[in-house]
């Protein structure tokens, strides 16, 4: 494929002789956005590693176009409280440019923690600091591992829809790995169903109906398909779109 | 008599100057115990140094470098757990350092001022040999910073931002290694990371940004190096650990600030 910024072929990767990837064949094409989505110990942080360079396969090859820019939002990052470093200054590890820091502060919605020391963020707060981070580097791809945990409920939808805003303000692609299959299904181009191998890829749509996604989501695929509301972290009902359902344990007015 | 104490006074604030940075990145990095094992094989360095005929400060350098490079490969077999494995090589060179002095019977070797220091003997060509030393490593922190301040903070995001973590990491033990080699004079081998690490968390509660609390780290080595100075001239106490105690007791008032950042 032309447009295609990584495009793998026949991937293997394993560590200490145990496989965790096997034939891994897929691409990335610009302005798309891809989630890969598996259970856990599925290899899918590690299909990002090898998508950032990280680690090298055992055997394969992986093709990196030659404008690729990568910007990079890890699970977490644990700075050690005795560095001082405030959250502006995190920023322009990437960036010098306090404006481009501020405005990227400002478009992930944490503009009021800049001065903030990067030890004292909340969850959230991090979150989208470690995204704003991944788009000062003004990068053609995004990759976003578990972009959403340690967020609330709400905060996941706002978050959710904040990255697939980006692709067309930053017009570029973007990865990410997911748990959540209801809020990832809505906005995505292109889902990697990974178990150790690609069990099935594709759009959305076709993925929900392949025997393999399944085998693997079964539950919760017809989870998905037959009921007509959903549940919140603590388990409150909500309706198909994710608002709350009035009733009884409702406590707003 | 100025003499007497102005080379010990300047061999001290050499070292202390760049006490203040690296200790900085030992104390984020949560580098000490590594520090204290580069240290203690310092000892084995001296031994080998006397025993070849060659230049001590060379030997020492040498055999730290050796040592950091190992452990950083037997590190990513990761058969023990690194504290483990630190102590392991730490008190074995410590062990074997000791055991090839007392061996070395046709030399006379100063056992309490390999370990503890010997700041009053400084000579004129020793502190060539520190500032020397000194200027290297703090022009390699300084060329480096960025990028010690990027691994420091995230080595993935570092790497993706396309900074070559294990070159970085590699300067930085090379580094240590340097200053360990100059400070042994001062401090002695067991006080070595104290040098590095009490300054450094004495200048954390007044620093908000790296920078800031690498400089205070600076300025509170060489205030505990002049105090711990004049204490050892005016009640004759040792000037290894006078200098030690002084950075303590700095360290001690920086508790009651306020912590900034």
């Amino acid at each position: 494929m032309n447009n295609a910024l990584v495009s793998m072929k026949s991937v293997c990767k394993s560590f200490t002789n145990k496989p965790i990837l096997q034939n891994i064949s897929m691409a990335i094409n610009s302005g798309e956005i891809t989630t890969i989505i598996g259970p856990n110990g599925a290899g899918k942080s590690t299909l990002i590693r090898l998508i950032l360079g990280l680690v090298s396969p055992d055997q394969g090859v992986i093709e990196k176009s030659n404008h690729l820019t990568t910007g990079y939002m890890p699970q977490k990052v644990k700075i050690d409280p005795t560095f001082p470093i405030s959250t502006l200054r995190f920023l322009q590890i990437a960036n010098m440019s306090n404006e481009d820091c501020h405005n990227a502060l400002e478009l992930v919605g944490i503009p009021e923690v800049k001065k903030t020391p990067f030890h004292r963020l909340s969850g959230g707060e991090m979150q989208r600091a470690l995204l704003a981070r991944a788009i000062l580097r003004q990068p053609n791809l995004l990759v976003l591992d578990e972009p959403v945990q340690s967020v609330d409920f709400n905060g996941q939808n706002e978050l959710y829809g904040l990255i697939s805003s980006l692709r067309s303000s930053l017009n570029c692609a973007i990865i990410m790995v997911s748990h959540d299959l209801h809020l990832v299904m809505s906005s995505t181009d292109h889902v990697i169903c990974l178990n150790h191998h690609i069990c099935c890829q594709g759009k959305p749509e076709q993925v929900r109906q392949d025997p393999a996604y399944l085998d693997i989501f079964g539950e919760t695929a017809l989870y998905n398909h037959q009921h007509n509301h959903k549940h919140n972290l603590q388990g409150k009902v909500l309706d198909v779109d994710g608002n709350n359902q009035h009733g009884e344990g409702c406590l707003h007015d | 008599m100025i003499d007497f104490l102005l080379y010990p006074l300047l061999a001290g604030l050499g070292v202390a100057a760049v006490a203040g940075p690296l200790g900085c990145f030992v104390v984020w990095r949560r580098m000490a115990y590594f520090g204290d094992t580069l240290a203690h094989s310092a000892l084995l360095g001296v031994a080998l140094g006397v025993l070849l005929n060659i230049d001590l400060g060379v030997a020492v350098t040498v055999i730290c470098l050796v040592m950091a490079l190992s452990l950083v490969a037997i590190e990513q077999r990761g058969v023990l757990a690194l504290d483990t494995l630190l102590g392991i090589l730490s008190h074995s060179a410590l062990a074997a350092g000791l055991v090839v002095i007392s061996l070395l019977s046709d030399v006379r070797v100063d056992l309490m001022s390999l370990l503890f220091g010997d700041l009053l003997s400084v000579l004129a060509a020793d502190l060539w040999v520190i500032y020397s030393g000194a200027g290297v490593a703090l022009v390699l922190l300084a060329t480096l910073w960025k990028s010690l301040i990027n691994i420091t903070v995230e080595p993935e995001l570092a790497d993706v931002e396309g900074v070559n973590v294990a070159r970085v990491r590699t300067a930085l033990m090379i580094i240590t290694a340097l200053v360990i080699a100059i400070a042994m004079k001062i401090v002695g081998v067991l006080l070595i990371t104290a040098l590095l690490i009490i300054p450094a968390a004495a200048a954390r509660r007044i620093s908000a940004t790296p920078e800031s609390m690498a400089v205070i780290a600076s300025f509170t080595a060489m205030l505990s190096v002049v105090s711990g100075l004049a204490t050892s001239w005016f009640i004759d106490t040792p000037a290894g650990p006078s200098i030690v105690i002084s950075a303590t007791l700095l360290f001690c008032l920086s508790l009651g600030l306020k912590q900034k950042g």
